[in-house]
């Protein structure tokens, strides 16, 4: 009797670890990924709850904050109260990342094409490790660059302070070269090979291989390129505050100074007391970050969607 | 126009894109290495900053970088690890496993200064630690976490199938599986991962202006007592990084040799980011051979 029970001990003393630990294991790693939720919803539930005192605490209309381009966050009663109309920097972000990707969307695709299908060999082990390097770049370097660089040469030679909307266009072009170059190469090569050789079979020449067969079929995956590059580009902070002066004006033209959501945030975020309207407003901007990159992140999911249905 | 002149002619035009996408790295590269080469000497490297003189270095800078690496890196790889390893071994498609990947899809794309602000309402207020090394590398965990679980999600996914179930037959438990056979075939694909991440966070800036702070205390490096504020160990002291320093110096700094400090560090800081770079193609050409076996 006694025997049977030590017996008994002894094996679920052999067993019981290996699967306890198996148990444990399991639960740890579990809570690990759990761990990725939680901190997801808890970035967008604190930011956003500051992100409203604005409208909620001091009542300040989602019309003017969206629409208006009156920024006096610190102006005294006696001079016609605050006001904080956050137009210029939502126009400023939306200007410099959509004139970035414009530029920087075509040069992308040209290369990913030249990686892909002109010089799969050589071609593609020179680019391959300059786009990881350019990806691995600091996006404070960027700035200082086109700060020491680029600021000096537009005013020298195209005239107005250097500190522009083109500098910041030009440093945030280079910046999302990798993005997109990356995402496009992947959808070009995932193509199947016999959409191109039935295209050079027929006779067309590589050009029109590339032009009427290759990027329409991966039409996908290139926009979800431009647009990750834009979300990139989008919520870039210290590269673009370098080197567009921060004036809080809607630019007229390429060589005006702008400032943007992020530069604004950078700018304003150590200097005002917690809990002020100007503080406030800077967490609704960072509201509208992340607003839009869920904007970017839904965009990518229905283009993804429709790519795959046709 | 001749289909073929056409051709040509676009052929002309990949190449010469192709060509300025290498000019541009080459000249950005080339700049910074050229203007920091003079810059960079011994005492550059290891004096403080000069306050408001001529002639302050960048050591503290260095220094602060490289220990919140290890900091950020010391949280990220454990839990990364582990929820990679949950992805990969034990998830199943459902509602659960789909709200994960949602996740690291919104941490990924997410701007890094949004972050930073979701560090300085959490890691600096709400815990009163101020500026901190801790809340900093708290900060850039939140970054670096979601690469971190793709990347060993990935690796752990590559291990071939053959190797568990050699193990299983053997009567090894899953867990042990995974400790014993696939771990240890996915780390080197693990570690070039990890490099690469590193690069990114010795170069993070924007997340650290208000987590890590903008100064540093003065330190002293034979203080090795990591509750003193002057200790250079010490994780909860503010410290300002390499990255901080390049946009602190160019947008509010007095000194007057601005141009030669922001020089330097730039250089410093794209050589090690060159390295970090150069060391994760070395391992994954080492991972290339070994599975080619050659």
């Amino acid at each position: 009797m006694g025997k049977t029970v030590e017996t008994v001990v002894v094996l679920t003393k052999g067993i019981k670890p290996k699967k306890q630990r198996y148990q444990l294991g399991r639960r740890i790693s579990f809570l690990c990924a759990l761990l990725v939720i939680v901190l997801t919803l808890s970035i967008v539930v604190f930011i956003t709850s500051k992100g409203l005192s604005t409208f909620l605490i001091n009542n300040v209309s989602l019309k003017e904050f969206l629409f208006s381009t009156e920024w006096f966050p610190d102006r005294t009663l006696e001079e016609g109260g605050p006001r904080v109309g956050a137009l210029t920097f939502i126009f400023g972000s939306v200007a410099v990342s959509m004139l970035a990707v414009l530029i920087s969307a075509p040069l992308s695709f040209i290369t990913a094409i030249f990686m892909v299908e002109i010089a799969p060999g050589w071609g593609q082990r020179l680019l391959q490790p300059c786009i990881e390097l350019l990806s691995g770049i600091p996006s404070v370097v960027y700035g200082y660059i086109g700060l020491s660089v680029l600021v000096p040469f537009i005013r020298e030679y195209l005239g107005g302070l250097g500190f522009s909307l083109l500098a910041g266009v030009m440093v945030l072009s280079v910046m999302i070269i990798p993005t997109i170059v990356s995402v496009s190469v992947d959808s070009l090569r995932s193509l199947p090979s016999h959409l191109k050789e039935a295209a050079y079979a027929l006779g067309s020449t590589r050009w029109q291989t590339i032009r009427l067969i290759l990027i329409p079929a991966a039409k996908t995956g290139l926009f979800t390129g431009v647009i990750l590059g834009l979300a990139r580009a989008f919520g870039e902070a210290l590269a673009v505050q370098m080197v567009i002066g921060n004036t809080k004006q809607i630019p007229q033209s390429l060589l005006d100074q702008l400032t943007t959501l992020t530069s604004g945030i950078t700018m304003d975020m150590g200097y005002t007391v917690v809990g002020s309207l100007w503080n406030n407003t800077l967490w609704s901007m960072a509201t509208i970050l992340l607003l839009m990159s869920f904007f970017f992140i839904l965009l990518i999911r229905i283009i993804a969607k429709r790519g795959a249905n046709c | 126009m001749r289909a073929q002149t056409a051709d040509r002619i676009a052929t002309g035009f990949f190449y010469a894109g192709a060509g300025v996408v290498v000019l541009i790295l080459a000249g950005l590269i080339g700049y910074i290495l050229y203007h920091g080469a003079s810059s960079i000497d011994w005492a550059f490297i290891t004096s403080p900053p000069g306050g408001l003189a001529a002639g302050g270095g960048i050591g503290p800078q260095i220094f602060n970088s490289f220990y919140l690496l290890f900091l950020t890196m010391f949280i990220t790889i454990p839990i990364g690890l582990l929820a990679g390893i949950y992805l990969a071994e034990f998830a199943k498609p459902g509602k659960v496993t789909e709200a994960i990947r949602l996740s690291i899809e919104t941490l990924t794309s997410l701007p890094s200064i949004v972050v930073g602000l979701f560090g300085l309402l959490i890691f600096v207020n709400y815990t009163g630690w101020g500026y901190t090394l801790m809340s900093g590398a708290l900060a850039l965990t939140v970054i670096n976490l979601p690469m971190m679980v793709r990347i060993s999600e990935e690796a752990i996914r590559n291990v071939p199938m053959e190797l568990r179930e050699g193990s299983l037959a053997l009567g090894a438990t899953q867990w042990q599986t995974i400790c014993k056979v696939v771990l240890p075939s996915a780390f080197l694909s693990i570690m070039t991962g990890i490099i690469i991440t590193s690069g990114r966070v010795f170069g993070e800036a924007a997340a650290l202006l208000f987590t890590a702070g903008m100064s540093s205390p003065p330190l002293n490096f034979t203080n090795l007592d990591i509750t003193s504020p002057a200790s250079p160990w010490n994780p909860f002291r503010p410290a300002e990084t390499l990255a901080v320093h390049i946009w602190k110096v160019n947008s509010e700094s007095l000194i007057p040799d601005v141009r030669r400090v922001a020089d330097g560090s730039a250089a410093i800081l794209i050589l090690v980011v060159l390295f970090f770079n150069i060391s994760a193609r070395w391992l994954g050409r080492r991972i290339h051979n070994k599975l080619t076996g050659q």
